[in-house]
């Protein structure tokens, strides 16, 4: 390859690139989760550090030429789902009972 | 293949970026959905075709649609008028995962990885992930049942009406 390249869409594309994509996907994540109050918002944030995570381990895989990073991202989509599913069951719980899910009003554990 | 890279990532950090700031829950599941089918292009790209389609089907099929559902159940769907502007709050937020995302960049800048080209190998297909799966990785694979029952019955538990 030449160390030179004169447009960026010919550069090649290596692990650091992936690597830099899944970490400012996991940073939105945390930026969500710390600045939204929205119950739901916050919970879709989680799922974007979780997706960019997977990332990491699918481009550390295909790097390593190793097929445990993929079988990883294949349980860890499953634990997602069961996650999501029983935290949006939290969410309806809440919401019966408060009536919102402004995360402000809910400091029942927060003394 | 570096085209691709681009728009694809492009579109991911886009619409990763524009869930956090839309005020309105729906419209940020939409872009949580485009967010689901762009990184499933580059799983295609990293040769991780198996993977890209559980992509497709278990988070932009089964979850997102979930997401909806309760959107919509809950009657969400209009903007939050409770949600207030706090400033010093929400800089501070930012803030921190700035640092993150530049600590980050430094651990990835700065290892030992050798950045080789990623070129296109598909070996990450449903034959090969499933070897692996039902060999070495068995006592796992028999687990996860066990906890989709869990959660099934966690969930319809929780939405129970005398809760």
């Amino acid at each position: 390859m030449h160390p030179t390249y004169s447009r960026i869409w010919e550069m090649q594309i290596t692990l650091e690139h992936y690597l830099f994509l899944s970490a400012f996907l996991f940073a939105v994540g945390v930026a969500g989760v710390l600045t939204r109050r929205n119950a739901l918002i916050i919970f879709m944030s989680i799922v974007l550090m979780l997706n960019g995570v997977n990332l990491t381990f699918i481009a550390l895989a295909h790097y390593l030429s190793d097929m445990v990073g993929r079988v990883f991202v294949g349980l860890g989509v499953t634990v997602a789902a069961a996650e999501v599913a029983v935290g949006l069951a939290v969410v309806i719980a809440i919401f019966r009972n408060k009536g919102t899910v402004h995360i402000d009003v809910l400091s029942l554990t927060k003394w | 293949m570096a085209l691709l890279f681009y728009l694809f990532a492009l579109v991911v950090a886009f619409s990763a970026v524009m869930v956090i700031i839309r005020r309105n829950p729906v419209s940020s599941i939409l872009y949580l959905m485009l967010v689901m089918f762009s990184l499933a292009g580059l799983y295609v790209l990293l040769g991780a075709r198996f993977i890209a389609a559980l992509q497709v089907t278990v988070y932009a099929g089964a979850i997102m649609v979930l997401f909806l559902f309760v959107v919509m159940l809950l009657n969400l769907d209009k903007p939050d008028g409770v949600e207030r502007k706090r400033a010093v709050t929400r800089l501070i937020g930012f803030l921190v995962a700035g640092l993150l995302l530049f600590l980050s960049a430094l651990l990835v800048r700065s290892n030992s990885i050798q950045s080789s080209g990623m070129d296109f190998r598909p070996m990450g297909t449903a034959q090969a992930v499933g070897k692996t799966l039902f060999t070495d990785y068995l006592l796992p694979l028999g687990i996860v049942p066990v906890l989709l029952l869990a959660a099934v019955l966690g969930a319809v538990v929780l939405t129970n009406k005398k809760l």
